[in-house]
């Protein structure tokens, strides 16, 4: 891994630089909407690049639930952090692309409403993962994720339902799409995925080299004490009978 | 099976009997959601037509944070003495504790509903105009969805540092579809405004996954010490 970084690293500047090049001066203007359009080009590479880290998470934590494996931890950690990172950029930038198209910041749209309820969502699972910190938050962890992807498609039902009964303004969806544009948007996505791919290697690797520097530390603090008894907390007795 | 269901039944009727002698949790959630009555009314002092309009907003959002003054004393009762920990090695099912737990945070939100609603009436002039049966059913899923989650994330939160804040945290942004339909559903009804059919579907569907959820992982939740 540790050669591959370097490699990814420069892979990923030269896409960024490249993308920026084509989301700038390539693509053709919007006949419409004008120069404000091209934040379209980080946005919508952002959404994607978030949802796909989620769902990351999802898988990662029930391969944690199911075999226990403190890698897929790891890994659901990243992914939930970098995640919220995007989604923030998601959710900054729409705003930004909406005011001067729409006329408003904001609108209780199904897409717009369900990309903040996920990110409530995951701020709450790193919430969860701050304040806890017994040796069990990876598994109260995995299970907020489950909860979270049970609750998207709810809230995802219930915007679409709330929708149809209240129009709102309408949204650049069905519309086709120029080629080129489309072409300047894959390429970003494609540099935003290396880029979100790059920060979860290296938040990987601190995640990692922390865990190991708190075992030493939890070593070193056991060896100390190793020449006094170690006392083990006494278990509570238990009950004959279920507690009336 | 049976044991399930008599272990459910003897937790329940243990808490009960705990919350009769003391009626802390109902006492402090009754004052409560009065305090948030009186505070609301005073800070919009809407009409008739406008009440029917925000009052579904009012009295879920009411419950809702008067629910969580009583899903965070569930199981701290617990942590006292270490019962939790005598749960834990005992061979009885997990899911039997959650439910007499669920259950009874399920009965106790339900009296406080039952007294509030009343109160709510009064306060804001309200009169259903659409069919005022609906709002039973609405109830009690809407109780329900608030209480098997939150009774869920209580017992996760347990495990975290400053668990009171920690429990509204985990458990709102997981709510928002079953407030949602509640509130909507309510609104509704009191407008007499369509038919009030989606949310109560979206609420029970809400309801039949969740409580599925925490089922399945209760017991992991428990187990993690």
């Amino acid at each position: 891994m540790k050669r591959v970084l370097p490699i990814l690293s420069v892979l990923t500047a030269l896409l960024l630089a490249y993308a920026f090049y084509q989301a700038t001066w390539v693509a053709p203007t919007e006949r419409t909407m004008g120069d404000v359009q091209r934040i379209f080009y980080y946005h919508v590479p952002s959404a994607w690049t978030a949802f796909i880290l989620f769902l990351i998470n999802l898988v990662a934590s029930v391969i944690y639930l199911i075999r226990r494996n403190t890698k897929a931890d790891a890994v659901a950690l990243v992914s939930a952090e970098v995640g919220v990172v995007f989604c923030t950029v998601v959710l900054v930038t729409g705003p930004i692309w909406a005011r001067p198209v729409w006329g408003i910041w904001w609108t209780w749209d199904i897409r717009l409403t369900t990309t903040l309820v996920l990110w409530l969502i995951y701020v709450s699972y790193l919430v969860l993962r701050r304040f806890s910190d017994s040796s069990q938050t990876p598994k109260l962890a995995a299970v907020l994720a489950i909860f979270g992807a049970l609750d998207v498609p709810l809230v995802y039902f219930s915007i679409w339902f709330f929708r149809t009964q209240h129009p709102q303004p309408v949204i650049g969806g069905g519309g086709s799409i120029d080629p080129r544009m489309l072409h300047v948007l894959l390429i970003n996505w494609l540099a935003f995925s290396c880029l979100a791919l790059l920060i979860c290697c290296f938040r990987y690797r601190l995640e990692m080299l922390q865990r190991e520097v708190q075992e030493a530390e939890a070593m070193e603090s056991l060896s100390d004490v190793s020449g006094s008894v170690i006392q083990v907390p006494k278990p509570a007795s238990p009950p004959n009978k279920v507690a009336r | 099976m049976s044991s399930l269901r008599s272990i459910t039944l003897a937790t329940l009727a243990k808490d009960i009997r705990l919350e009769w002698g003391s009626k802390d949790a109902l006492n402090s959630m009754l004052f409560f959601s009065l305090l948030v009555v009186v505070i609301f009314s005073f800070s919009f002092d809407p009409n008739a037509e406008e009440s029917r309009q925000i009052a579904g907003g009012l009295i879920w959002v009411a419950f809702l944070f008067a629910a969580v003054v009583a899903l965070n004393q569930t199981w701290s009762r617990e942590l006292r003495n270490q019962v939790l920990d005598a749960y834990r090695v005992s061979p009885a099912p997990a899911n039997a504790l959650f439910l007499a737990k669920a259950l009874g945070n399920f009965l106790l939100v339900s009296i406080l509903e039952g007294l509030m609603a009343p109160l709510f009436i009064i306060f804001y002039n309200l009169r259903a105009l659409g069919p005022a049966w609906q709002l039973m059913p609405v109830a009690l899923l809407g109780t329900w969805a608030l209480v098997v989650n939150g009774t869920f994330f209580a017992a996760v939160s347990l495990r975290t540092r400053s668990r009171e804040i920690m429990l509204p945290l985990l458990l709102f942004p997981i709510s928002i579809p079953a407030v949602q339909s509640m509130v909507e559903a309510t609104r509704i009804i009191l407008a007499g405004d369509g038919s009030a059919r989606f949310w109560i579907v979206l609420l029970l569907t809400y309801d039949v996954v969740f409580t599925t959820a925490c089922l399945a992982l209760f017991e992991t939740v428990l187990q993690a010490e």
